[in-house]
């Protein structure tokens, strides 16, 4: 048992005596940690892992309590059924508001999450039905197997259990295939979507889950208070739940509940300590709590936990299995059919035409390589093939069907697979669980299987995979490193086990020798030979001349957009035009 | 080891309580917020009470609820469930005593409110019987307007109030005490306390061209509408309600609040009132206890509700205390049964006479109308 | 509603449109040149506002004080900074400017509060007290990320607007305050009277508008910011510096802040947390001009002001819902209407 796995044994059964422990007051203050908590859970998900940035989370507490609390006022519902209603109101608001914010880059989410915390709160605040600013009183506790739960020390258990489920569950979910997607995505999700991953699809997903932890908690907050009104889902306390976030550290799971514990310790001390202070009353913890925050992300963007793991360092939680069933293979073709045909393929940014009627075509169990200076339009060229750029003209064909105007996660999963000019690696992630981000499309399991961990077959199969693949490229010895810590170099041969990983018929490579030792790019050399040897299709771009020639079966030469040359090595490096632009280049 | 310290934690926290025999009373108020020039008063006026309550030793806890009402109802559980306290005092607005009620009335807590609304206390049920108020009802306020309106020829009349349950509640009080007096209410429109503008109610109500407008606001916020009536050139008669009576409404209002009319309790004006008035000694009593420590001027009438409920707890307190021990259910039982059993208790805003059915005990004597004059109030009778 | 409600309520939503409009311009220009989203926007204005009401009422206001303590704190970290990289010369300076600075104001502000000196110069006295706080804020708070993402600095902008939130309560305390009108005109116009004081908002509004135009086209600090908002590398290779463009960006906003504040007071009783409403409305309309559009900012926020105005008239409980609704709209149609651009950001 690690260090840390350890703690978090101590501090579960911690929780399990506190209630018979400790004196109401904390007891009270613990049930407010864990309420917190759950909603902090969310913005981890949404913002530590996905990059998105919500203000608004209060207002879907505030739709939790307030379902529960007007029908089970209003019509004596039972509160667990209004928990499903509460749950599918959030979803529905969710799925509307997801649509429309998550497909604007950037800055709007928060901002527009700003606006709906403020209209959703003076909503709430001028219904009468809800009962307008004065709010709802009379709601009845939650009972389980006829037991009411009306007391803090009792219903401590029920928010508790909840916490755990929900932190376990975001643990289960990150650590899986569609967890691996989710974790891809603050990359700008160029490499999730070459890797077949619906990245819209996918914000979506952590938003909908972040949005329905939301509402649990506030539909616990109903029944824990027994009264409602707008101001605890006011945009003030939709900050609050992203600071707690920044506070326990956004990249780690525990750090919401960390988050909320400091924050909420803080605050009720602060409150005690700075009115005698300031010699008048008022809410100035506001004030520290505005300067820690500034500091904090100033000085130690890891919040707390960041902190905290260094002592208690955590162990990748994603093994390979020693073995598990291979994952099936995609048909072949047989060397010499034609894989790929670029006819006449044209690119142009505004007036400037950065690829002209470009055409070659590459056949099965061959290395082409497509060579030129800087600024020929080699980059481009790949980027239309890859479905990352459209086409002005022309057309792509692979294997017999158009590709080009398919997104790129459609052209992956007709078995073209890609690595990046500047690498593409989720550096915290560890080198296995980058290399199984390739092989995302080989699985089906979604987000309700890894939430409740029923897909630990296809995991293991997948993850077995990408252990195979890492040992083909001789990177079986860092398996559980982050990928971050890898040179250069290895970080390249990673990304081509990686597009292994995702069984390609044709595995295309941007530059893969930029910027690397010589030592390194003859590691590389001999593996992509190696590679040949058994039987892979390969279009490789890039600009030493040297590195090509001694690689590849037959070398396309562009310079200006043009194609200038084709054929073998041997014969275009004799080529006067080569020559000339070569040595007329800016080599 | 660390058991040790959690089982010395446990026992701490068991033996405390029953060692205590001191009353312990539980106060929450709008220190802060859009309610605090109603709460500051009646927190400066706690710092001036005596540790003694009748004769029993006391523990005042007082706490801020920021006018917000979630955090009175937090404050109020914290009373019963971890303070376990005699008697809540609390809080200053009408929604924080609402939702306050039911925390009360669960642990059969008495509980006096200092804010307006005489739905804080009616009708009276099995929840209500713990609580009691110190403040007028709109419905005897809303008596004195109409018939001050009634009687100076105003026939019809508009209506502007917070969006809220002192607004709400004033709305319908008045609205029924207009009917008795055959005035025609010819608008009736809301506005929050956090608004920067009431231009468009304004219009809506001037369009209506009443003979008089009420405002039914508290503090500082009240006096939006007023000003923008002003300044639209509004010429009827403009009445307030006794939410307003602090300097912190004459010093925002300025001159655009001049004339104005309201309904106050005694304590606004009591240096004005005739020797025989039931409340002049002790209103001026608290006066000088107030502003001897607080600056000549700063006197406003809402810390005379909380001292007022000084007054109640100090009559019933020692009736109390000789059925039962303090801290013990059956003490807080006796002392809602003294507390509704106070009579003729001459207090800083009238008379309280008590009973079951009238948890609020004042009457008449209760109100003045006072008119603002050049940045005074002046009894207008 | 007839035609002369219309009338006015059009003028009420001009009215505040226009400071709206002001803070819209603000938001825009912080994010052009710092990617900074300006959520304390807001609390200048409160500022504004509650420092010349306490002078009016010859008090010393709060501001002068945390002026003081601001200024002290930029000194400090400048100080440690310029011994750690052995740049002693800049010492002076920074004390010129953090020290020194706030001090003079200070016993001016001491000296000329209980005297009641006339309105110009209590109008320009809390402009002097306000506006330094605006590049002490750059310094404190953004100028140590200016590397860090727009979501970060977000973060970091909404930690900030909660500080001066509680510093606002320090130093204003809790009561709300209104300042006498500039202008107890009354113009008759047809049917309608319109009041001098929607006229010098609205005049005061353009004058700034102009104001400000004429800096960014006719000074040489102005086209710095302008070529900063294009070209941030850019600008710091022909020796424009990121901190120099930060820090007369927010005196430009804490300016625009106060200024706007000042104006509002005299139309509405503020309170030291009535800012941040005040500037979301400006916000609504910098988004509805994308955040980067001027003339579309100020329109935004123009529309923001009328609806504002007309729906408290028809639905007044609703009114905040509506204006802040609004948003939904706009982001949807530019949702539809703009290429979703990939953004690389950092860890």
């Amino acid at each position: 048992m690690s260090r840390a796995a350890m703690l978090v044994a101590a501090v579960v059964a911690a929780l399990a005596v506190a209630p018979l422990a400790l004196p109401e007051f904390y007891v009270t203050i613990l049930n407010y940690i864990g309420l917190y908590s759950i909603v902090a859970l969310g913005l981890v998900l949404l913002t530590g892992v996905g990059g998105l940035t919500s203000f608004g989370q209060a207002a879907f507490v505030g739709l939790g309590a307030y379902t529960t609390a007007y029908l089970t006022t209003a019509y004596a519902w039972s509160p667990w059924l209004t928990l499903v209603v509460g749950l599918l109101l959030t979803a529905a608001l969710a799925l509307f508001l997801g649509f429309i914010m998550l497909r604007l880059s950037g800055h709007y989410l928060p901002l527009g999450t700003i606006a709906w915390g403020i209209s959703i709160y003076y909503l709430f605040g001028n219904l009468e039905w809800l009962g307008g600013q004065t709010g709802l009183t009379g709601i009845p506790p939650i009972t389980v197997f006829g037991h009411a739960l009306d007391t803090g020390r009792e219903y401590f258990y029920l928010i508790w259990l909840l916490v755990l489920a929900a932190l376990a569950s975001i643990q289960n979910l990150l650590d899986s295939r569609p967890g691996r997607a989710i974790r891809s995505l603050r990359g700008g999700g160029l490499m999730a979507e070459a890797f077949g991953v619906n990245t819209a699809n996918m914000k979506i997903v952590i938003f909908l889950y972040a949005a329905l932890l939301a509402c649990v908690s506030g539909w616990l907050y109903a029944h824990l208070l027994r009264f409602v009104n707008p101001t605890p889902f006011s945009l003030t306390f939709g900050i609050e739940y992203l600071f707690m976030v920044v506070v326990g550290g956004a990249g780690y799971v525990w750090g919401a509940v960390v988050g909320a514990a400091v924050l909420t310790m803080l605050r009720e001390w602060l409150s005690d300590v700075l009115p005698k202070l300031v010699g008048q009353a008022g809410e100035f913890e506001i004030i520290v709590l505005g300067i820690l925050l500034v500091l904090l992300l100033q000085r130690a963007r890891g919040g707390v936990m960041g902190f905290l793991a260094r002592f208690f360092p955590v162990t990748a939680r994603a093994k390979a299995p020693a073995d598990a069933a291979a994952l099936p293979l995609r048909e072949k073709p047989k060397t010499g059919d034609v894989l790929l045909q670029v006819k006449a393929a044209t690119k142009q940014f505004g007036g400037l035409t950065a690829v002209n009627k470009i055409g070659f075509s590459l056949e099965a169990g061959e290395i082409l390589g497509l060579i030129g200076p800087n600024g020929a339009g080699k980059s481009t060229t790949f980027n239309l093939v890859t479905g990352v750029l459209p086409l002005t003209q022309g057309e792509i064909v692979f294997r017999g069907t158009r590709i080009d105007g398919l997104p790129s996660r459609e052209i992956v999963k007709r078995g073209v697979a890609r690595t990046f000019q500047h690498v593409h690696l989720r550096p915290q992630m560890t080198v296995l669980e980058n290399v199984a981000i390739g092989a995302h499309l080989r699985g089906q399991k979604g987000v309700l299987p890894a939430l409740l961990r029923m897909e630990r077959a296809e995991e293991g199969r997948l993850l077995f995979e990408a252990k195979k693949q890492l040992e083909r490229v001789g990177l079986a010895e860092h398996l559980y490193e982050p990928a971050g810590s890898l040179a250069l170099g290895q970080q390249r041969i990673l990304e081509i086990a990686r597009a292994l990983a995702a069984d390609p018929v044709l595995l295309l490579l941007d530059e893969p020798a930029a910027g690397l030792r010589y030592k390194e790019k003859q590691q590389l050399a001999d593996l992509l030979r190696r590679l040949k040897g058994e039987g892979v299709s390969v279009l490789l771009v890039e600009h030493d001349m040297d590195f090509v020639m001694n690689l590849v079966d037959r070398v396309v030469v562009m310079v200006f957009g043009e194609k200038i040359a084709e054929g073998l090595p041997r014969e275009v490096q004799a080529d006067p035009a080569v020559v000339e632009a070569y040595l007329g280049g800016v080599e | 080891m660390k058991l040790k310290l959690a089982v010395a934690a446990l026992a701490a926290a068991l033996v405390i309580p029953a060692a205590h025999a001191q009353v312990k009373i539980g106060v929450t108020l709008s220190a802060t917020g859009p309610a605090a020039s109603l709460g500051i008063p009646e927190r400066n006026t706690f710092q001036l009470l005596p540790a003694t309550v009748g004769g029993q030793p006391v523990q005042w806890i007082v706490l801020d609820d920021a006018s917000d009402t979630t955090k009175a109802r937090q404050n109020a559980e914290k009373f019963v469930n971890e303070d376990k306290v005699d008697v809540i005092v609390g809080s200053t607005t009408t929604p924080n005593s609402l939702a306050m009620i039911e925390a009360a009335a669960r642990s059969k807590t008495p509980m006096v409110s200092m804010a307006a609304s005489a739905r804080i206390v009616e009708p009276i049920d099995d929840a209500k019987r713990w609580v009691f108020k110190t403040p007028q009802s709109d419905a005897l306020m809303a008596s004195a307007i109409t018939q001050h309106m009634g009687d100076s020829g105003v026939k019809t009349v508009g209506f502007i109030g917070f969006n809220d349950a002192y607004g709400e509640g004033w709305a319908q009080e008045f609205q029924k005490f207009a009917d008795v007096r055959k005035l025609k209410v010819v608008g009736s429109e809301r506005y929050s306390r956090t608004d920067t503008s009431v231009t468009g109610q304004v219009l809506k109500l001037m369009a209506a061209n009443p003979d008089a407008i009420l405002i039914a606001g508290s503090g500082t916020p009240a006096a939006l509408p007023q000003k923008t009536l002003v300044e639209r050139g509004y010429k009827g008669k403009i009445y307030q309600t006794h939410g307003v009576a602090n300097a912190d409404f004459l010093r925002v209002g300025g001159k655009d609040v001049n004339g104005t009319l309201l309904p106050a309790g005694p304590l606004l004006v009591a240096s004005q009132l005739p020797d025989s008035n039931d409340s002049k000694k002790i209103a001026l009593d608290y006066t000088k206890m107030y502003e001897g420590k607080f600056g000549a001027g700063s006197l406003s009438t809402f810390g005379g509700h909380a001292y007022d409920a000084y007054l109640i707890l100090n009559a019933a307190i020692p009736e109390a205390a000789k059925k039962a021990k303090p801290g013990t259910p059956e003490f807080r039982a006796a002392l809602r049964d003294a507390i509704e059993n106070v009579k003729n208790l001459k207090a800083t805003h009238g008379v309280f006479n008590m009973s079951s059915q009238d948890h609020n005990g004042l009457d008449q004597r209760a109100r003045v109308i006072v008119r603002i004059d050049n940045g005074q109030w002046k009894l207008a009778q | 509603m007839n035609f002369d409600i219309a009338l006015l309520l059009a003028q009420d939503g001009l009215t505040n449109g226009a400071i709206y409009a002001l803070l819209a311009l603000a938001l825009v220009l912080v994010f052009a040149v710092t990617r900074i989203i300006f959520v304390p926007q807001g609390e200048f204005v409160a500022y504004g506002a509650l420092t010349l009401a306490s002078l009016q009422l010859g008090r010393m206001p709060g501001t002068a004080y945390l002026l003081l303590i601001a200024g002290a704190a930029v000194a400090l970290v400048d100080v440690v900074v310029a011994l750690r990289e052995r740049r002693p010369g800049r010492i002076a300076a920074t004390l010129g400017w953090n020290v020194a600075l706030p001090v003079a104001l200070f016993f001016l502000a001491r000296w000329a509060a209980p005297q009641q000196p006339p309105l110009w110069a209590q109008v320009a006295l809390s402009l002097a007290l306000v506006v330094p706080l605006g590049p002490m804020l750059y310094r404190l708070a953004f100028q140590p990320l200016a590397n860090a993402s727009v979501l970060v600095l977000l973060i970091v902008s909404v930690a900030v607007h909660f500080l001066m939130v509680g510093l606002g309560l320090l130093f204003f305390g809790a009561e709300g305050s209104r300042t006498p009108a500039f202008s107890d005109a009354r113009f008759e116009a047809g049917a309608m009277t319109v009041s001098g004081q929607s006229l010098f908002v609205i005049g005061a509004s353009l004058a700034l508008i102009v104001a400000l135009y004429l800096f960014f086209e006719r000074t040489i600090y102005g086209k710095a910011l302008r070529a900063t908002a294009v070209n941030r590398l850019g600008a710091r290779l022909v020796g424009i510096s990121t901190t120099l463009a930060g820090k007369l960006t927010f005196t430009l906003a804490a300016l625009i802040g106060a200024a706007s504040g000042i104006l509002v007071a005299p139309i509405t009783t503020i309170y030291y947390d009535s800012g941040f409403l005040i500037g979301l409305k400006g916000f609504v309309g910098a988004i509805i001009g994308g955040l980067v559009s001027y003339p579309l900012a100020a329109l935004g926020a123009l529309i923001v002001g009328l609806l504002e105005s007309f729906s408290s008239f028809w639905a007044s409980a609703f009114k905040e819902v509506i204006v802040f609704t609004l948003i939904i709209p706009v982001l949807l149609w530019r949702s539809l209407h703009t290429h979703h651009v990939e953004e690389e950001e950092d860890e």
